[in-house]
């Protein structure tokens, strides 16, 4: 467990999804890897294509329209996206499992939350009765702080927080290899997002889970992750290790995300955005995605685009300009 | 949910008794002389003024609502057939199993039929399966009941002679009355199956299920299909009242001696005892399926139970 093995490797990922005529690319040429017990954050803002990555993971894009076009997902060495379905169903909540943006409608509303566990739970534990699976359920329960005698209870006689309780017990109650938590908090107040990631924060430690987290909060990655990947339409444009993505940004973009967070100690009456809109997934443009919202762009970026290239040993970066050298950390 | 439900049958005797109300006006305002139209043409004035006397017309409009009301809900008797002398009541009761008999029979197939369907195009949705479901239900939804029943007698009657096409007593007479319901049951229940479960598969939950590694079979039938139901079940009850209250056409192009036929019959022969007898049935028939789909709701749905629960506690200290 100790010794960094790569765990997770994800090579030229391309997922598309078409709609009649139009082709949206969600997710353009994406490698990332993640080592046992590992965090990456995935940020980026909404309809970067983070969470496609993580449904592509997973299989489970919608059928109709989504289609992963080319690459690899090795998970241990197995590539993940040539398995029989069969094959995958064994791996869903079992070795990979998801926790979902929003909880209000990650359940199942006619099914007691009891049921809904120890159903993940049976799947996994063949051979387990349903007495037993039941247990392990009231465990779970109890695990992520709700009394277990609730088991028997309604989606609908729980709040928010709670929920997503039940859905974080539900996607660890198979003891995952690898947690896929897109935006875990994003649909929760603040003091409860603080309960849920320390929730997530203590579980993982305790099974030693590797976890990919989506979140456009950039004070959560720094918080939980130990890797940072940004996606920018569909393309990973700089990824390194939280220390080194923080303290110097080496794409244009992050620097940007960075930027746009308000600074409490100044006085300032307003936010700085980032100039322009994000480009049309379903549009490919030539050059740089980032490339007509970027102050330091030039004529190259906007007829090639960068591929990663590494800065500093981990830290890689898509951007032709050197623009972290010259930024004090 | 017992004080709910009482609750709702308070109020479904209220509605009966404004059934019973409105029938008897409209019934008393209605043009045409019932003692004129029993006696035939041949007979004198004498002879129907005092038939007319002798049923009672000629009294007051509140002395015979009171005798209708009092005769209904106190001595539960609807009274006897002005045209053929039997008790209104004991020949509802020979005729009913009839109706509900073809109503029943056109619910369950047209589930057992419109389901599969529905599903299918859902599961397939785009795709060749999907378009061919979805056009003929289209199709059959267009087409008026009333023409399809009588084409269904020119063939299957008159060309083919596999089918009788009018009576009772045998299976074979159940067939086409059954089979024209059928058509328009199971092309309205397929679409609307469809659109329900279309809903539900792009729902959160169902990702959900996907990603605790459930295999697809099950996660129709455990996820998707009893939420999907829940708009479906609205409509199957409106469509069982709806079938049965709309028994009068299809008893009439068949020839079967069931309600709607008695209740045809007592308005065109203006046999006041027959209307009354047979609107109050269907409207209590109508009330309870109303009340069972309720129940079936409160049943499969969690929530709307625990909201039962809470309006059959107003008043009361609230269980938590």
């Amino acid at each position: 467990m100790e010794q960094s093995e790569k765990f997770l490797s994800v090579k030229n990922l391309v997922v598309e999804y078409t709609q009649g005529k139009d082709t949206i690319h969600a997710v353009n040429k994406v490698s990332f890897e993640l080592e046992k017990g590992k965090t990456l954050g995935l940020v980026g803002e909404t309809g970067a294509g983070k969470t496609s990555i993580a449904k592509a993971i997973l299989r489970i894009l919608p059928d109709v329209g989504a289609s992963i076009k080319s690459g690899e997902i090795l998970l241990n060495g197995k590539n993940l996206i040539t398995i029989p379905e069969k094959e995958m169903q064994q791996i869903r909540g079992n070795v990979i499992s998801m926790i979902f943006q929003d909880p209000m409608t990650a359940l199942n509303p006619l099914m007691t939350i009891g049921a809904q566990i120890a159903e993940s739970i049976s799947l996994h534990n063949a051979d387990w009765d349903s007495a037993r699976c039941s247990k392990e359920a009231v465990k779970m329960l109890e695990m992520v702080g709700i009394p277990g005698e609730r088991f028997g209870e309604y989606p609908f006689q729980f709040s928010g927080g709670m929920k997503q309780r039940v859905v974080i017990a539900m996607a660890l109650s198979c003891n995952p290899e690898l947690l896929l938590a897109d935006e875990p908090t994003t649909a929760l107040d603040v003091t409860i997002q603080a309960q849920v990631l320390n929730l997530i924060r203590e579980l993982r430690k305790k099974l030693n889970t590797s976890m990919i987290l989506i979140t456009h909060d950039l004070g959560v990655v720094a918080e939980m992750c130990d890797q940072v990947a940004t996606v920018y339409a569909g393309h990973i444009v700089e990824t390194g290790s939280v220390i080194d993505v923080y303290h110097n940004p080496a794409h244009p973009y992050t620097e940007g995300l960075f930027g746009a967070l308000p600074v409490m100690n100044t006085e300032s009456s307003r936010l700085t955005p980032i100039p322009g809109t994000v480009p049309d997934p379903a549009v490919i443009a030539e050059g740089c995605p980032f490339a007509p919202r970027c102050k330091y762009v030039t004529e190259k970026c906007r007829n090639e685009m960068p591929s990663l290239r590494e800065i500093t040993p981990g830290h890689f970066t898509a951007c032709f300009e050197n623009i972290g050298g010259n930024k004090n950390a | 949910m017992w004080r709910y439900i009482l609750k709702r049958i308070v109020w479904m005797l209220v509605a009966i008794v404004g059934v019973a109300f409105v029938i008897f006006t409209i019934l008393y305002f209605t043009p045409g002389n019932p003692a004129e139209l029993m006696l035939g043409e041949s007979a004198t004035d004498e002879e129907i003024s005092a038939l007319y006397s002798q049923l009672g017309l000629d009294q007051p409009y509140i002395i015979q609502l009171g005798k209708f009301m009092y005769d209904t809900f106190i001595r539960f008797d609807f009274g006897i057939s002005w045209l053929y002398k039997v008790n209104v009541f004991d020949e509802l009761m020979t005729r009913l199993p009839r109706t509900v008999v073809i109503g029943l029979a056109t619910m369950i197939l047209t589930m057992i039929i419109g389901f599969p369907l529905g599903i299918l195009a859902a599961r397939h949705q785009g795709k060749w399966q999907d378009y061919g479901i979805i056009g003929i239900c289209m199709l059959f939804v267009s087409l008026p009941g009333l023409w399809l029943a009588i084409e269904c007698v020119v063939i299957f009657s008159l060309n083919l002679k596999w089918l009788p096409s009018n009576g009772i007593g045998s299976f074979a007479h159940y067939i086409l009355p059954v089979m024209t319901g059928i058509f328009a049951g199971v092309a309205s229940n397929a679409r609307q199956i469809r659109s329900s479960m279309l809903e539900t598969i792009r729902a959160d939950f169902i990702t959900t299920a996907r990603a605790k590694g459930q295999k697809e079979g099950v996660i129709v039938r455990r996820h998707m299909l009893p939420n999907a139901m829940m708009p479906v079940i609205t409509m199957l009850g409106g469509m069982f009242s709806h079938i049965v209250a709309g028994s009068t056409i299809t008893e009439k192009i068949f020839g079967i001696p069931g309600v709607g036929l008695y209740l045809l019959n007592g308005i065109t022969y203006r046999d006041y005892p027959v209307v009354r007898g047979c609107t109050m049935f269907l409207g209590v028939f109508s009330v309870v399926v109303m009340l069972l789909t309720d129940l079936c709701y409160a049943w499969l749905d969690p929530r709307i139970k625990a909201q039962y629960a809470a309006q059959g506690a107003i008043g009361l200290r609230r269980k938590v």
